[in-house]
C-alpha cells in the first residue's frame, strides 16, 4: 500500500501546475456494458485531442481523466470519489449505465461538481438535482416513441421480449407502464439472458399468443441480433420493433441484411446522417463526428458513442460561455443553454428540466435493403 | 405440438452448444483434477480468430483450421508456462491460476480483438429447416454433429487407445503412471493441446449462432461447468448428456413455465440431482484417501 | 513477554488501521482503505469456510446480496432501522446457510463448488428479476445510516468517506477477533482438524457434517454483514453485489493472500482491491495484469503471500 501512495502522490507532483482544465470521466469501456461504453471512452478522448489542438476552452488546454468501471456501480463510486477528491477534476462525464450513474451522481451531488451522464432512466433527472444532467433520451420516450408508431399502424396488442441487463429490463418497464396511453396492450412479456444462444422458445410462445400485432424487444448487444434472426427463423411475418440499444450498422451487419429487413426501431439523427435534409440543424454536427470517429477508430459510430459526443459539447460550450470552470457558473450555464445541437438531438436546458431533450429528437427508422431508411 | 417441438429444438439448439464446452473440459480434469475456468476461453478464441482470418481474406475452413491449431498451441503454452511449474500445489491454487489465465486471456484479446461483436457466415445458409411445424438452422445440425462427433472421439480415445488409458492412468496417481513408463509431461501438454482444440473447435461451430466478442468466455465456461457436473465430470458421456439435458430444460422451462427463471430452473435440477447422486448421473464413485 | 500470534495479528491491524490515514494525500484513500476493510470482512469468512472447514464456496456472493438487499428495503417496507436490517440481513444468511448446507455440504470439491454457484446465481436472479421489490438490475437506493450524524451533534464531525474507513475498519477488527478467537477454540480445532482429513475427523468420532455446516453459516454471516457494510456506504446497491463475479473474487482474494489465515484475507483483499486502481495508468492492460500477478502468486507462493513469506521469515523450522 505505501508504494502505491507514493507513486501517485509524485504523479500528481509531477503534473504541470499550468492553466489546464481537468475533465473527469467513469466509463464502462469493458464489462457487460463494454458495447455501449467503449465508443465512449473513444469519443471522448478523441474530441479532447481535437479541441486542445484547436486551441482548448478560452485558451485553456483540457485535461481528461478517464476510468474504466467495468460497469461495476461499486467502482463506479471509487472512481467518482477519486476524480472528485483526488484529480480535482471540475467536471464529470459518465455512467454508461443507470447504475453507474446512480452511484457517481451521489458522490457529484455532494461534492457539487456538474456530471453530465450517459444513461437512459428517468431517474437519474427526475426529480431535478441540481448538478446532474444527461445527454440520452430517457426509456420512455423510446417506449412513446415506438408506441406512437404503432398506433399510426392500428397497432393495439403487442408482445415484448427483452434482455435481462438492465438496459433491457428498464425499458421493459417503462413501455408496460406507458403503453397505455397510446391504448396499447402487452399481451405477451418473454425475457432472455444477454448472453443466450436461441430465442425460439420465447419468440414461440409469442407467436402462438392470440391476437399479437407486433413484436417489441428492448435490448443492446448481441441477443437483439439473435432475436431478430430467430423472428425470420420461426417465419414471424409481424411488425418487428427494436430499440435504440442496437442503433448502429453493425446490427444490421449481425442479424443480417435479409433477417433485418423491416426492423423499426427509434434512432437518433446520427444514424442517418446521409439522409440528413441540407439545411437540418443537426446536420453538420453529425456528419463532423461521423466522419471523424470512423476515422479515428475504423468502426462504425453508435448512438452511444453519440451521447458521450453531446455531453463533452454540452460541457465545454457551457464552460466558454461561463468564462470559468466553477462548478455552480459551469451548472448555471448548462442550464442557460438553448438549441444547441448534437448528435442525439437539440438541447435546449433549464433549472427545472435537466434532460434538454423531447420526442421530436427521435426519429422512426427502418431497415430497407440493408440501409436505415426514415419512416415518414 | 408444433410448440413443444420447437422448445425442444431450441432446447437441443443449445444444449450442443453447452455440451461441447463441457466435453472440453473433461481431458484436462482426466489428466490432472483441474476444473480448467479457462476454457471458455478456449470456445471464445476459436469464434474470434476464426472472425480474424476470415475478415483478413482466408476462407472459412482455413480461418477454422487456423483458429483451431492456434488456440490448441495457446493451451499447450498455458500448461507449460502456468500449470507445469505449480505442480504439486493444491488443487485450489491449480484452480485459481485458471481464473488467472482466463482473466489474463480475455484482457489480451480485448487489446488484440477490440470489443466489437462479430460473427461469420453459417455453413450451410440461413434458411430454417422444418419439422412438423417446428423450425431449426441449418448451423444447429453443424453443432449437434460436432457435440456427437467429438464425444464418439473422446470415448474411443479414452477406451480404445492406449494413450487414452495413460492419461486416466496419470490423474489416478501420477507417480505409478510415471513409474510404469507413462511419459506424464507428454500427457500432459496433449491433455491441454486438446481440450484447447476442443474449445476452439466449438467457437468455430457456436459462433455462426451465438456471436462473437471478447468477453464470451465466461458464460460458456460457467454453463458448460455446470452442464458437466450435471452428467458428472471427467466422463464424455456425462457432458454430453448434461449438455443436452441442460439446454432442454431452459427451452421447456422458458416455453411452459418463465422465460426469466429459465436458468433457475437449471440449477434447480442440478442442485436435485446432485441431492441424490453426488457425482452427478454418470460420475464414479471415488474414496477419499485417508 | 511472547505475544501469541493472535493478538500480534490483531495489534497490527489496529495500528494499520489508526496510522494508515496520517499517510494520505486525500480524501479518496479513506474511501480505499473501507473497501478494502469491507472486503477483507467477506473473505475472513472464506479463510473459515475454505481455510479452516476446507469447503470451497463459489456463491458466497449471494449472502453479500441477502445482506446489502435488507439495508435497502427493510428499512423503506418495514420502518426498521437501517443499522437493525444489518442484523436482520445477518439473521436471513443464517438461516438460509442453514437450510441449503445441510444438503450441499454433503457433496465435494467441484460438486459442492457447483452446488453453491448455483444458490448464489438463484439469489442474485431473484434481485434481478423480482423488479415490483428491488427495482431490478438498475440497482436501488439505499437508506443513510444516521450515526454520522449522530456522531457530529456528539462533537465527532467526520467527512463520509473518514467516517466509513473507521467505521468498517472498526467492524474488521472485530470480525478478526472473532475469528481468531474461534481459530483457537475447541470448534476451530475440529474444523481445522476436518480440514485434514475428513475420514480421519469422522473417525475419532467428530460431527463431522454438523462442524461443516457451523463454518458455511458463519461465513454466510461475514459475507452478508460485508454486503450491508457497502451498501450503507454507496447507498445505492445493484444486484451485481450478488454475482457469480464477486463470488470469485472473495475466492481468489482468500487464496491470493493465504486461505488458512486472517492476516492473509486481510492481505488478499487489500492487494486485489488496491490493483484496479494502481492499474489505471494503464487501464487497457489492467485485466491482463491482474490475471498474471494471480498466476503468479500461485505459482512462486503456492500457500498465499502470508503464509509463505512468514515461512520464510521463520525459516525450515515449521
Amino acid at each position: 500500500m505505501k508504494t502505491f501512495l507514493t507513486t501517485t502522490a509524485l504523479i500528481a507532483l509531477a503534473l504541470p501546475a499550468l492553466a489546464e482544465i481537468r475533465i473527469g470521466a467513469s466509463i464502462s469501456a469493458t464489462g457487460p456494458a463494454a458495447f455501449l461504453g467503449d465508443p465512449q471512452h473513444k469519443t471522448l478522448e478523441m474530441l479532447v485531442e481535437d479541441l486542445n489542438a484547436k486551441g482548448g476552452i478560452n485558451g485553456e488546454q483540457i485535461v481528461l481523466v478517464a476510468y474504466d468501471d467495468g460497469g461495476d456501480p461499486n467502482k463506479a463510486r471509487t472512481f467518482a470519489t477519486r476524480l472528485v477528491e483526488d484529480d480535482e477534476v471540475v467536471a464529470i462525464i459518465g455512467g454508461t449505465t443507470t447504475g453507474t450513474t446512480m452511484s457517481i451522481l451521489a458522490v457529484t451531488e455532494e461534492a457539487q461538481i456538474p456530471f453530465i451522464s450517459l444513461a437512459g432512466a428517468i431517474d437519474i433527472v427526475k426529480p431535478v438535482k441540481p448538478f446532474t444532467f444527461k445527454t440520452p433520451h430517457t426509456d420512455r420516450m423510446a417506449c412513446q416513441k415506438i408506441f406512437e408508431d404503432m398506433q399510426k399502424n392500428g397497432i393495439t396488442r403487442i408482445g415484448m421480449i427483452s434482455g435481462t441487463d438492465g438496459f433491457g429490463a428498464s425499458m421493459q418497464a417503462q413501455c408496460k407502464d406507458v403503453a397505455p396511453d397510446y391504448g396499447i396492450e402487452i399481451i405477451a412479456d418473454e425475457t432472455y439472458d444477454p448472453k443466450d444462444a436461441d430465442m425460439t422458445a420465447q419468440l414461440t410462445k409469442i407467436k402462438g399468443t392470440e391476437g399479437v400485432q407486433a413484436i417489441l424487444n428492448p435490448g443492446f448487444g448481441q441477443g437483439p441480433s439473435i432475436v431478430t434472426r430467430n423472428v425470420r427463423q420461426l417465419a414471424i411475418d409481424l411488425p418487428f420493433y427494436q430499440s435504440h440499444g442496437v442503433a448502429s450498422d453493425g446490427f444490421i451487419e449481425l442479424a443480417g441484411a435479409e433477417a433485418a429487413e423491416g426492423v423499426r426501431l427509434p434512432g437518433t439523427a446520427l444514424l442517418v446522417a446521409g439522409l440528413l435534409a441540407a439545411d437540418d440543424p443537426q446536420k453538420p454536427v453529425v456528419d463532423a463526428y461521423k466522419a471523424m470517429f470512423e476515422a479515428k477508430t475504423g468502426t462504425p459510430v453508435s448512438t452511444f458513442g453519440g451521447y458521450a459526443h453531446d455531453a463533452f459539447l454540452i460541457l465545454t460550450d457551457a464552460m466558454a460561455r461561463a468564462g470559468s470552470t466553477e462548478p455552480a457558473a459551469v451548472r448555471d450555464a448548462i442550464e442557460a443553454t438553448a438549441g444547441l445541437a448534437g448528435t442525439t438531438g437539440i438541447y435546449t436546458f433549464s433549472p427545472e428540466d435537466h434532460l434538454g431533450l423531447d420526442l421530436s429528437a427521435f426519429r422512426m427508422l427502418e431497415i430497407q435493403g440493408g440501409k436505415w431508411t426514415l419512416v415518414e | 405440438m408444433s410448440e413443444l417441438l420447437q422448445f425442444l429444438l431450441s432446447g437441443v439448439t443449445v444444449g450442443a452448444v453447452y455440451a461441447l464446452v463441457a466435453l472440453g473440459f473433461t481431458i484436462i480434469y482426466n489428466a490432472s483434477d483441474v476444473v480448467n475456468f479457462a476454457q471458455g476461453e478456449f470456445v471464445m478464441l476459436g469464434g474470434m480468430i476464426t472472425v480474424m482470418t476470415y475478415l483478413a481474406g482466408a476462407p472459412l475452413p482455413l480461418a477454422a483450421l487456423v483458429a483451431v491449431v492456434a488456440t490448441a498451441a495457446l493451451g499447450v503454452a498455458m500448461n507449460k508456462l502456468a500449470i507445469e511449474p505449480a505442480r504439486g500445489a493444491p488443487v485450489v491454487s491449480l484452480v485459481i491460476i485458471t481464473i488467472g489465465v482466463s482473466i489474463f486471456i480475455r484482457g489480451a484479446a480485448q487489446l488484440v480483438f477490440g470489443k466489437q461483436i462479430h460473427t461469420f457466415p453459417a455453413f450451410s445458409g440461413d434458411d430454417p429447416i422444418r419439422i412438423m411445424g417446428a423450425t431449426i438452422l441449418p448451423q444447429s445440425l453443424w453443432v449437434i454433429a460436432g457435440s456427437v462427433a467429438v464425444f464418439i472421439g473422446l470415448w474411443l480415445f479414452f477406451t480404445r487407445t492406449l494413450l487414452g488409458r495413460a492419461v486416466l492412468a496419470t490423474s489416478n496417481n501420477r507417480l505409478a503412471a510415471q513409474l510404469v513408463g507413462i511419459n506424464t509431461p507428454f500427457v500432459m501438454t496433449l491433455s491441454f493441446a486438446m481440450s484447447a482444440g476442443i474449445g476452439a473447435l466449438a467457437g468455430v461451430l457456436v459462433t455462426p449462432i451465438t456471436m462473437t466478442s471478447y468477453d464470451v468466455g465466461l458464460a460458456f465456461a460457467l454453463k458448460g461447468f455446470a452442464a458437466a457436473m450435471l452428467g458428472g465430470m471427467g466422463n464424455p458421456k456425462g457432458a454430453l448428456v448434461g449438455g443436452f439435458l441442460l439446454g432442454v430444460l431452459e427451452g421447456l422451462t422458458a416455453g411452459y413455465i418463465s422465460s426469466q427463471y429459465k436458468d433457475a430452473a437449471a440449477f434447480i435440477v442440478i442442485l436435485a440431482v446432485l441431492f441424490f447422486m453426488p457425482q452427478g448421473l454418470f460420475g464414479s464413485k471415488s474414496t477419499d484417501r485417508v | 513477554m511472547r505475544m501469541t500470534a493472535k493478538s500480534a495479528t490483531l495489534l497490527a491491524l489496529v495500528i494499520l488501521i489508526a496510522l494508515a490515514p496520517v499517510f494520505f494525500p486525500s480524501g479518496f484513500y479513506y474511501r480505499v482503505g473501507a473497501l478494502v476493510f469491507v472486503n477483507a470482512l467477506a473473505v475472513i469468512g472464506i479463510v473459515i469456510l475454505t481455510g479452516w472447514a476446507g469447503q470451497v464456496s463459489l456463491g458466497h456472493a449471494g449472502f453479500a446480496g441477502i445482506g446489502a438487499y435488507a439495508c435497502a428495503l427493510a428499512p423503506v417496507h418495514w420502518g426498521i432501522h437501517p443499522a437493525l436490517a444489518v442484523l436482520l440481513g445477518a439473521a436471513i444468511s443464517a438461516v438460509l446457510a442453514w437450510l441449503v448446507g445441510r444438503p450441499i455440504l454433503r457433496l465435494k470439491g467441484y460438486y459442492l463448488g457447483v452446488a453453491s454457484l448455483g444458490m448464489g446465481i438463484l439469489i442474485a436472479m431473484v434481485l434481478n428479476n423480482e423488479r415490483w421489490l428491488t427495482r431490478g438490475p438498475d440497482g436501488i437506493e439505499v437508506p443513510e445510516l444516521g450515526l454520522r450524524a449522530v456522531l457530529k451533534d456528539a462533537g465527532l464531525d467526520l467527512s463520509n468517506g473518514q467516517f466509513w474507513y473507521f467505521f468498517c475498519g472498526i467492524v474488521l477488527i472485530l470480525g478478526a477477533w472473532l475469528a481468531l478467537n474461534l481459530r483457537d477454540s475447541a470448534t476451530g480445532r475440529a474444523l481445522r482438524a476436518l480440514h485434514g482429513s475428513e475420514v480421519a475427523a469422522r473417525t475419532v468420532g467428530m460431527d463431522v457434517a454438523r462442524l461443516k455446516l457451523h463454518a458455511f453459516v458463519i461465513s454466510a454471516v461475514y459475507a452478508s454483514i460485508s454486503g450491508s457494510l457497502l451498501a450503507l456506504q454507496n447507498k445505492f446497491i445493484t444486484p451485481d453485489v450478488a454475482g457469480f463475479m464477486h463470488s470469485v473474487e472473495m475466492v481468489t482474494m482468500a487464496v491470493l493472500g493465504g486461505v488458512g489465515s486472517v492476516a492473509g484475507a486481510i492481505f488478499g483483499a487489500a492487494v486485489l482491491t488496491l490493483l484496479p486502481q494502481l492499474l489505471t495508468i494503464f487501464a487497457e492492460y489492467e485485466q491482463l495484469v491482474l490475471g498474471l500477478v494471480m498466476v503468479l502468486v500461485m505459482i512462486f507462493l503456492r500457500e498465499g503471500v502470508v503464509p509463505s513469506i512468514l515461512r520464510k521469515i521463520r525459516g525450515s523450522g515449521e
